[in-house]
């Protein structure tokens, strides 16, 4: 497999008008391999990549800019609108962020539900990773196998907030309501019957051939340079390195179940792929350990502020007995309005998902970053797909699992 | 008279293929369908089986969109060409004993000269429509047609050489008369190579690389819309069915059958055509795609010398045993 | 290893690039002059001891009126080995916006870097390819920029005047009279009677 990228330097690349001109190819933004609204500016000889420059920005919404100019509370429903394929994940990334810099301890309870949903949004975006990479390589039943039980996820969800997509499920300083018995015992059963669905997506790509071909050696990429280029999660651990956020710096219940962080030791697109089908066990197992070691209690943290979080602190507004359980109480002068910053990561399906706030002892966030793992790895692109050939450079986009509304903010 | 029946027979087959073509589509998704644990078509009338009917009527009614820098002569011939080499190499097919609408002696090689044409269609309409997709996906296309051409030509020369013979009725008196029936097999090895080079010469998956969704948006007809899309479209089903027909005829002991189904003398040739359809909708709900140089690896390092040593070998005991 | 260790580190090599040593919910911050950040971050990269190899995040935060020097460009390193964290903050004035590229010491800066010039228009000195890049390339402004207006002003969007123009030229294929009366209905029932 080590013949499989040629060497560059080989192709002579003329001026423009020349014998050996490139051909461009502006592949995207509207292209049915790209996720969403990426574009390739692709030069080729013959079928061979010779540059390939991503062009991104047609989703940005501006989401940093919009938050400024809101509550902490206000921003989560944006958060969902990032990666809107797991978006729970997001929703539990930001409060932890916001937990930290506010300096709220959340209930243990709340703790094990958001592992629970995280985990839950992992295997929805590791579902949906599955069935478009093995699209786009061209194994069409796959996808379907993966939708089937990506919706049986998705209903739960919508048992436990209402929203199958856009959740905004957890607040600051916990989660909005507390967990059904049947939600957990639709979700136990979906745990054991799960592993054998994961078998069969592997009977159908794992020792398949072609798929072996079109994924092994391909957007090869090694340790040091995945670490330069700065990926993060399974496109990170597929080249054996082991960082994953939930070990390095825990949050939530992740100190109190145990699990194991699968790592690759190729850094090829067979890698990746590997890495992210084990972590739909070890997701598996970390859903059932939540849900069996569940503490009781209460789900949202005492002092948690609301969804107004005034401006102006020195505003006092009583709460009202009727609505106690928290639509509008307004917040008291507290000293959490510190100054400062802080820089907040959690590990989403797709890899380090970042918050970086800075605070001026306001309730709104005076500057807020988001380092969201997918612009990352659409800017390795260029590192991976260069020297392989077009289909490869679809196998390398499906492998980093990108999607454009958290590239895009 | 002569040339009354020959008109009539034309029209008779050009019909049943036509419906047949329709309801293959049908039949490719509900196939399908099945195999992905859905249901396909099931709103066109019961079971959706008005829905080929249905995709025709929408076809022929869309706007005929012709993109400003195409070349307008070669991109109106391209589609036309695609479909008249299909439809012609129909002409040479005995369905069942004593019908076929042209009982010519190189009728295997007329098939492949066919076949070969229609790949100048494709190519012209990826040049002609002046897209970077289309051109890439005619270029992709020329390449696997000329490699696999050999593959499928030299996977026959075993038929051939066994039934002495290039006529398809003759091929199948010879299998008929042969020891095994079927020439499935002592020929097993080429009947491995003509599967494999069927699927690349039709363009199905996993050798779909000229008309590649997601790398290629569509491949060669990227640009084309409307009753010119519906033309390669048709085109694709006949050259299936074709390559079908031939695997029955060469094969699988064609019209022949355990039994003789009286008064359906076609019966044991449309079951067998059908074995080989939803053998296609079985691989293709089934495998990735090739990668381009590797169908180019495949065809060339591995079919080619394999049909050679099939040559080889049937060369060899024939001439011990005969 | 303590929360300030790797910041007074710093302090001690480069005495006169630090300003301040901040902390914040256990979050140490090394605020700095922008001159020799590339040789800090290399020292903090290659320094067999520290091996800060993950650039976790790089943005600009833009503190108008808040700050005697405008903008800063933030840092936070983490070292995958060692798994310790450090935050430094350079410090870029508003006359003199520029800040050299880390991209030498870590290939991923690429694109951060891009990104805080499109969005605060801080230029960073030896990068590769100083693009927008989630903005047009003819975007007018850096939008994170505390002073840029929120409502766009009072004018139309730019290609305001092509589509109207467009609009009208289509007009004569108006056959239902559509465009002088947008009440108007075509050919279909009126479902109300």
């Amino acid at each position: 497999m080590s013949a499989n990228k040629p060497d560059l330097k080989l192709i002579k690349n003329d001026t423009p008008g020349g014998e050996n001109e490139a051909y461009t190819v502006a592949m995207g933004p509207q292209h049915p391999a790209t996720h969403g609204v990426l574009k390739l500016d692709l030069e080729l000889d013959g079928e061979t990549v010779i540059k390939c420059r991503p062009t991104v920005g047609f989703l940005h919404r501006g989401v940093e800019k919009l938050a400024e100019n809101m509550s902490y509370a206000q921003v989560l429903p944006l958060t969902d609108r990032l990666d809107y394929i797991a978006s729970m994940a997001n929703n539990v990334a930001y409060s932890i962020a916001v937990e930290t810099l506010l300096g709220i301890e959340t209930p243990l309870r709340a703790k094990y539900i958001r592992t629970m949903v995280m985990e839950m949004a992992r295997l929805t975006g590791h579902l949906l990773w599955l069935a478009t990479h093995a699209l786009d390589i061209g194994a069409m039943t796959v996808f379907l196998y993966c939708f089937r039980e990506r919706e049986n996820l998705l209903d739960m969800f919508e048992e436990l907030c209402g929203a199958r997509l856009t959740t905004t499920y957890t607040c600051i300083g916990g989660v909005r309501q507390d967990v059904t018995g049947h939600f957990l015992e639709t979700l136990y059963a979906f745990t054991e019957e799960f592993p054998s669905r994961v078998k069969e997506y592997e009977t159908l790509i794992d020792q398949n051939r072609i798929w072996l071909k079109r994924t092994k050696g391909i957007g090869v990429i090694t340790a040091e340079q995945a670490v330069s280029l700065g990926l993060t999660g399974p496109s990170l651990r597929g080249s054996g390195v082991d960082y994953d956020v939930r070990k390095h710096m825990p949050y939530d219940a992740y100190p109190f179940v145990e699990f194991e962080v699968p790592i690759g030791s190729e850094g090829d697109v067979y890698d990746r792929y590997r890495c992210r089908m084990e972590e739909f066990l070890q997701s598996n197992s970390i859903i059932r350990q939540c849900i069996e070691q569940l503490p009781a209690g209460p789900v949202r943290a005492e002092d948690a502020p609301d969804l107004v979080m005034e401006y102006n602190p020195a505003k006092k507004v009583a709460a009202d007995a009727t609505f106690s359980s928290g639509i509008i109480k307004l917040m008291e002068d507290r000293d959490r309005y510190m100054q400062g910053d802080v820089y907040v990561a959690a590990e989403v399906p797709k890899g380090e998902l970042g918050f970086y706030f800075v605070s001026d002892g306001h309730g709104r966030p005076y500057r807020m970053h988001i380092r969201s793992p997918s612009y990352i790895h659409i800017g390795a692109l260029p590192y991976l797909c260069e020297g392989y050939m077009v289909a490869d450079v679809i196998a390398n986009i499906g492998s980093l699992d990108v999607v454009l509304g958290e590239c895009d903010r | 008279m002569e040339l009354l029946w020959i008109l009539v027979k034309i029209l008779i087959v050009f019909g049943v293929v036509m419906l047949h073509v329709a309801y293959a589509t049908y039949f490719e998704r509900k196939v399908i369908g099945h195999m992905q644990v859905r249901m396909g078509p099931m709103r066109v009338g019961p079971h959706g089986l008005l829905q080929p009917i249905a995709d025709g009527i929408k076809l022929f009614f869309k706007e005929d969109v012709i993109p400003t820098p195409a070349d307008k002569q070669v991109f109106y011939a391209a589609p036309l060409i695609c479909l008249i080499s299909a439809v012609s190499s129909l002409a040479v097919i005995p369905f069942f004993e004593g019908f076929a609408i042209a009982n010519i002696n190189i009728g295997l090689l007329y098939i492949f000269a066919l076949s070969s044409l229609a790949s100048y269609g494709v190519v012209l309409s990826g040049w002609s429509s002046n897209s970077k997709y289309a051109f890439l996906g005619g270029l992709r296309s020329s390449a696997q047609v000329i490699s696999y051409e050999i593959a499928m030509g030299l996977s026959l020369v075993g038929v051939m050489m066994m039934a002495g013979s290039l006529n398809l009725t003759d091929i199948v008196h010879a299998q008929m008369s042969s020891s095994f029936k079927i020439y499935l097999i002592p020929q097993f090895l080429g009947f491995f190579v003509f599967v494999v080079a069927m699927l690349a010469e039709t363009n199905r998956t996993p050798f779909d690389l000229p008309e590649a969704e997601t790398e290629l948006v569509a491949g060669y007809f990227t640009e084309y819309s409307g009753m010119r899309f519906a033309l390669f479209f048709l085109a694709e089903y006949i050259g299936m069915i074709i390559m079908s027909c031939i695997g029955v005829i060469c094969f699988l002991g064609g019209w022949s059958g355990p039994f003789h189904v009286p008064g359906l003398p076609f019966f044991w040739f449309v079951i067998k055509v059908y074995l080989f359809i939803f053998f296609y909708y079985w691989v293709r709900a089934t495998l990735p795609r090739y990668r381009y140089d590797q169908l180019m690896a495949l065809g060339w390092k591995v079919l080619i010398p394999l049909a050679l040593f099939n040559i080889v070998l049937t060369g060899t005991i024939k001439s011990i045993s005969g | 290893m303590g929360l300030l260790e790797i910041a007074t580190l710093i302090q001690d090599r480069y005495p006169d690039q630090v300003i301040e040593v901040v902390t914040c919910r256990e979050q140490a911050g090394v605020i700095l002059h922008k001159e020799k950040i590339l040789e800090i971050c290399r020292w903090l990269h290659d320094d067999p001891v520290l091996q800060f190899n993950h650039l976790a995040d790089l943005c600009g935060v833009d503190y108008l009126h808040k700050k005697d020097v405008r903008f800063e460009v933030v840092y936070n390193l983490y070292s995958i080995p060692t798994k310790r964290r450090i935050r430094l903050r350079a410090q870029v004035p508003e006359d003199d916006c520029w800040i050299d590229s880390v991209t030498p010491v870590w290939i991923g800066a690429n694109w951060h870097e891009r990104e805080c010039y499109d969005l605060f228009g801080i230029k960073f000195k030896g990068h590769p390819d100083m693009r927008r890049i989630l903005l047009p390339e003819d975007w007018e402004g850096h939008p994170l920029r505390k002073d840029y207006p929120l409502d766009g002003g009072r004018r139309n969007w730019r290609g305001y005047d092509e589509v109207k123009e467009k609009a009208r030229r289509l007009r004569e294929y108006d056959f239902y009279g559509m465009y002088e009366d947008p009440t108007k209905k075509i050919g279909l029932k009126d479902v109300s009677k």
